[in-house]
């Protein structure tokens, strides 16, 4: 049910991909997903293809878990597809009703969906092969020079850290009063919309109950520890760079390079 | 309500890298009427099991035969299914959710789409059962109440559905020894009262010891043995390489037997203990 759900999931294993520097994977994601929208051609999407599918061979994340979360954004992926299919002009191949398929039409849709798929692909790559903790201080550390005008890095490295831990807890949660209340005889299921969003009340209220107290609790937790944000805090694992670090930021900026060459010239 | 559980198994996360076994060919045959203690460490599957019972999880291999139906067949109605088989949740206190307690004890009769009537004196019964006073609390919100009354009116909830089988998974953990004791004596009452099948789950020996008429231990998903208390009680080195203990008053018992004092040592409660050693006491003086 809910726990089909692996955005922002963590997938620990033992390779070279987790092991790499938080930092060095986000900005390799970023620039991932620049090259992507930079991408004019299929050709180019062979190439970025041929990375992501070499990094997640590396990254020892079984294939079928990340084909697991696209499965909810299906109908978005779905809706792009028909948007594109059907809105746009050109020789037409095949009439539905009053919806025409044109040549450029599928051309557009099969290239906007495979963007879509490869984009949710990387990102959620990310999350599966670096842990929240890692990610949070990786945050943290690339937002640092911003600090002089004002950004406050460490707080809010800090929430996403404890909005990330909170997810699984809140999906446990939400599943254990759902079947409490489904041995009580509710009914998630049927009914017409105005039903199932009544059905929802006894499952909400308890949520937001348990959602506030444990926020309560939390914070209660960190000031009995006497935590008062990041000023003088040291860190037990400091990051630092390594081989594979350059190797593999070197990699990514190869396949942006490709990418480029290919729509420029 | 006769139950037979044959053969159960349940994956947590099937196919992922936190699959866990939870429970591995799990067999149990419940006779109508019976009053059962199930008991296990923690993470032992006790509460896995117990969904099952009422369809909430659905088993990865095996049946449960309630009645004659088994109720793991895809064709079955689940809601009559949960109107026969209550399940009373840990910490039911979590779930509690409208503005009154009467609203919320009405919860499970109004979706088993009874009369207006009949739901009234239900939750008035069930409020009333669990030692709780209808007409004080009745238009109070439930989050008003202390955390030993919530959970009455959780429990209440459930027991307004009149089920054949009543499960409670731990109905007592974080309670006081008072608040403890009552609760514990109601769900014996009900018991005498309507000759229902009763599953109390519980990690404590000593609170299901008198009142259950068979015990089931669980072991990281499997059974680990069933009989009557003084069965189960007479084998304390196994209960105890599980990491449960045995009444105070039991272990007592068998010092004074490995002393060379000749009394009985299927004994778990105080009174019938006292009994024991005054009729040893006796016997000697004589
Ligand atoms: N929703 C779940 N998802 C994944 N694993 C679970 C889930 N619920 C329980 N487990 C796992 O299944 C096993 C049995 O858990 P269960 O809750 O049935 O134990 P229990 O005997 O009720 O323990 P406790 O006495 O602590 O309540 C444990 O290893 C637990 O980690
Ligand atoms: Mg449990």
């Amino acid at each position: 049910m809910l726990r089909d759900i692996t955005i922002g999931q963590y997938y620990p294993a033992d390779s070279c991909i987790h092991k790499m520097d938080p930092r060095v994977k986000i900005l390799a994601t970023f620039v991932y997903i620049t090259a992507l929208f930079i991408v004019k051609h299929f050709v180019a999407y062979t190439y970025i293809i041929a990375f992501i599918a070499g990094t997640i061979l590396l990254s020892k994340v079984p294939l079928g878990y990340i084909v697991r979360g696209l499965k909810p954004l299906f109908l978005i992926i779905l809706f792009t597809f028909a948007i594109n299919m059907f809105m746009t002009k050109g020789e037409i191949l095949y009439q539905i009703g009053p919806l025409d398929i044109t040549k450029e039409g599928l051309y557009q849709a099969v290239f906007m969906a495979t963007r879509l798929v490869l984009l949710i692909i990387g990102t959620s790559l990310l999350t599966l092969a670096t842990s929240p903790i890692q990610l949070t201080d990786g945050i943290e550390k690339l937002l640092n020079p911003f600090k002089k005008i004002g950004v406050p890095a460490h707080e809010l490295a800090m929430m996403m850290t404890i909005a990330l831990r909170f997810i699984p807890t809140l999906l446990e949660e939400t599943d254990k009063i759902m079947k409490a209340q489904m041995a009580r005889g509710a009914d998630f299921e049927s009914g017409n919309i105005i039903n199932r969003a009544k059905s929802l009340v006894p499952l909400l209220v308890p949520l937001f109950i348990s959602a506030f107290r444990r926020a309560d609790e939390l914070a209660m937790a960190m000031e009995a520890r006497c935590y008062r944000g990041g000023e003088n805090r040291t860190r037990m694992k400091e990051l630092s760079l390594h081989a594979r670090d350059y190797i593999g930021g070197f990699i990514t900026m190869l396949i942006l390079l490709a990418v480029l060459i290919n729509r420029f010239f | 309500m006769s139950i037979r559980i044959e053969n159960l198994k349940h994956v947590y996360n099937k196919n992922t890298p936190f699959e866990t076994i939870a429970l591995d060919d799990v067999t149990i045959a419940i006779e109508k009427g019976e009053f059962i203690g199930l008991i296990g460490h923690t993470g032992s599957g006790k509460s896995t099991l117990v969904q099952h019972l009422n369809g909430i999880l659905k088993p990865m291999s095996g049946k449960i035969i309630i009645n004659g139906l088994d109720i793991t067949d895809k064709k079955v109605k689940l809601r009559e299914v949960r109107q026969k088989v209550g399940l009373v949740f840990q910490y039911p206190e979590h779930q509690l959710f409208e503005e009154t307690v009467y609203k919320d004890v009405a919860f499970g009769p109004i979706n088993l789409g009874l009369s207006e009537e009949e739901i009234d004196q239900r939750v008035k019964e069930a409020i009333e059962w669990v030692g709780l006073n209808f007409d004080e609390v009745k238009d109070k919100s439930p989050f008003e109440l202390s955390g030993g009354q919530k959970r009455r009116v959780a429990i209440a909830g459930v027991v307004a559905m009149k089920p054949d089988v009543l499960i409670l998974d731990e109905p007592t953990a974080g309670l006081d020894p008072k608040a403890r004791d009552d609760i514990l004596e109601q769900i014996k009452n009900l018991h005498d009262r309507y000759k229902m099948n009763i599953i109390l789950v519980s990690h404590s020996m000593e609170d299901i010891a008198r009142l259950v008429d068979r015990i089931v231990v669980m072991h990281k998903g499997k059974i680990a043995l069933i009989g009557k208390p003084n069965e189960v009680f007479e084998k304390a080195e196994f209960l105890e390489s599980l990491g449960l203990g045995i009444p105070q008053i039991t272990t007592l018992m068998n010092r004074l037997k490995n002393l060379g004092i000749p009394v009985r040592n299927d004994i778990f409660t105080i009174e019938e203990a006292k009994k024991e050693i005054l009729h040893w006491m006796g016997r000697k003086k004589c």
